[in-house]
């Protein structure tokens, strides 16, 4: 039971940001990268008023892999290597807490493009 | 001396007689359509003019590494197609005229490289295929060439990624959005004047621009247009639609149809046998939200279909508008609006 209502929260709470983002697709004219930014940036503002933390407590996953996740990971970052090493951490902190993701999107893009063709869209 | 002979030409206005308007011309010759050819992908092989395309190709890279190889594929094979039906070989074949819609028309200039004629590459976005129709008739009207092909070209994925995202990115397609036409088509304009359908007269458009910025909206941005060429050209002609048998228009699609018809009705015409070829492309099962566009879907359905339907003598009449959206990726980047244009050509059947 506890299993199922930690999926439940998961893919509730991750569903439900994906159903924002097809609202914003679908009925206003802002491209995806504009959305993509946008979540990012609710991201790093959530982390700043510390109301990240608790619902990654509650969603998980269903928080932590969507872009969001990301911008809260970036902002972290940030804030701890400002308060360790100064102003100098603005620059460094967020690249090195996000270092893992990032490093790992580019490895796998260009590992994947070797292997892969794109193809049209289907129907 | 000279400077007399200058002062002298300003002076005079020439109205010549194959001009009958501000922007028709009339082709006393009647240029004649001699063979035609399509081609298409497989989604529009699936649509429901399927049994009217000459080639349905079952896999859109066309066995060609990419995309933009294969829209040149689509072009060659549709010329070529078009001269082997006219029962020509290229020696026969004057100029080739063609465009498309990649950056500096590269499919249309690469098939060319291919065939051993004179060539004019012509941009009027979507709007190619009654350019180089019109374009075409006016050099085997003025008797300069006999035979010469009109064709254009586009491709669903080699268009995403000029104006839209590369399908890598795997973006998500806007509802107001249209699907690109994968296809060709290509016919051969002759001075023979043993063939029925002929080429009457041309109305060429002027640049519209009613700033309209949605680059995922082009029949809005296309409408007022072909609105301004189709009032040009019942003004010029004296015509009023009713003379056609189908109003053809290229790929406004559902949106830019509706808007078509509204500001036709709002200037005293009101059109009811209007024929979009991007609303009939497909059909709405196939999810392709506001209908087909590109050079390609009035191309294809011309040669296809419409063609047909007159060769058997179904239709008689018709004006076939094509209308282009003339922006670039850089222009809509830097927030410009989207200028659009038409053509239009008067095709008849005779006999």
């Amino acid at each position: 039971m506890e299993t199922f209502l930690s999926y439940l929260a998961v893919f509730g709470v991750g569903g439900f940001i994906c159903l924002l983002g097809q609202i914003l697709i679908s009925k206003t004219k802002i491209t995806s990268a504009r959305i993509l930014v946008l979540f990012l940036l609710i991201g790093v503002v959530l982390e700043a008023f510390n109301i990240f933390t608790p619902i990654a407590d509650f969603a998980k996953s269903g928080i932590t892999v969507p872009i969001v996740g990301f911008g809260a990971t970036l902002a972290r970052g940030v804030i701890g290597a400002v308060k360790a090493k100064g102003l100098l951490g603005v620059f460094t902190g967020g690249l090195e807490a996000t270092a893992a993701g990032i490093a790992a999107a580019v490895g796998f893009a260009f590992l994947f493009s070797l292997i892969f063709r794109p193809k049209t869209k289907k129907d | 001396m000279k400077k007399k002979e200058q002062n002298d030409n300003i002076n005079i206005i020439i109205k010549h007689d194959k001009q009958y308007g501000n922007q028709t011309i009339y082709f006393k010759n009647s240029p004649s359509i001699k063979s035609f050819y399509s081609i298409v992908g497989p989604k529009e092989g699936k649509g429901p003019y399927k049994k009217y395309f000459d080639q349905i190709v079952k896999d859109d890279t066309f066995g060609e590494k990419t995309f933009e190889m294969a829209e040149r594929k689509f072009v060659e094979t549709a010329i070529k197609g078009a001269i082997a039906k006219a029962n020509f070989s290229i020696n026969d074949i004057d100029m080739i005229l063609s465009g498309d819609l990649l950056n500096q028309i590269i499919s249309s200039s690469f098939a060319a490289r291919t065939f051993d004629t004179a060539y004019l590459g012509l941009f009027g976005a979507c709007s190619t295929m009654a350019e180089s129709l019109a374009v075409g008739a006016l050099l085997v009207d003025g008797g300069y060439f006999n035979n010469v092909v009109c064709s254009t070209v586009s491709h669903f994925s080699s268009a995403e990624r000029q104006f839209r995202y590369p399908l890598e990115l795997g973006n998500q397609r806007t509802p107001a959005s249209q699907w690109t036409v994968t296809g060709s088509g290509a016919c051969v304009l002759s001075a023979n004047k043993k063939t029925k359908i002929k080429v009457k007269c041309a109305t060429f458009g002027k640049v519209v621009d009613y700033g309209i910025t949605d680059v995922n909206n082009m029949g809005a941005a296309m409408a007022p247009a072909a609105m301004s060429t189709a009032l040009a050209h019942f003004k010029d002609t004296k015509r009023d639609p009713s003379y056609y048998d189908l109003v053809v228009t290229g790929d406004l699609g559902v949106l830019g149809s509706e808007i078509f018809l509204e500001l036709m009705e709002q200037n005293g015409i009101k059109i009811n046998n209007h024929f979009d070829c991007g609303i009939e492309i497909f059909d709405e099962k196939q999810e392709t939200f506001m209908g087909g566009s590109g050079c390609g879907c009035s191309a294809s359905m011309l040669n296809s279909y419409i063609l047909q339907k007159m060769e058997e003598g179904e239709i008689n009449k018709i004006l076939f508008m094509a209308t282009g959206a003339l922006l670039s990726t850089t222009s809509s980047q830097q927030g410009e609006t989207i200028p659009g244009v038409a053509y239009a050509v008067a095709i008849e059947r005779e006999g």
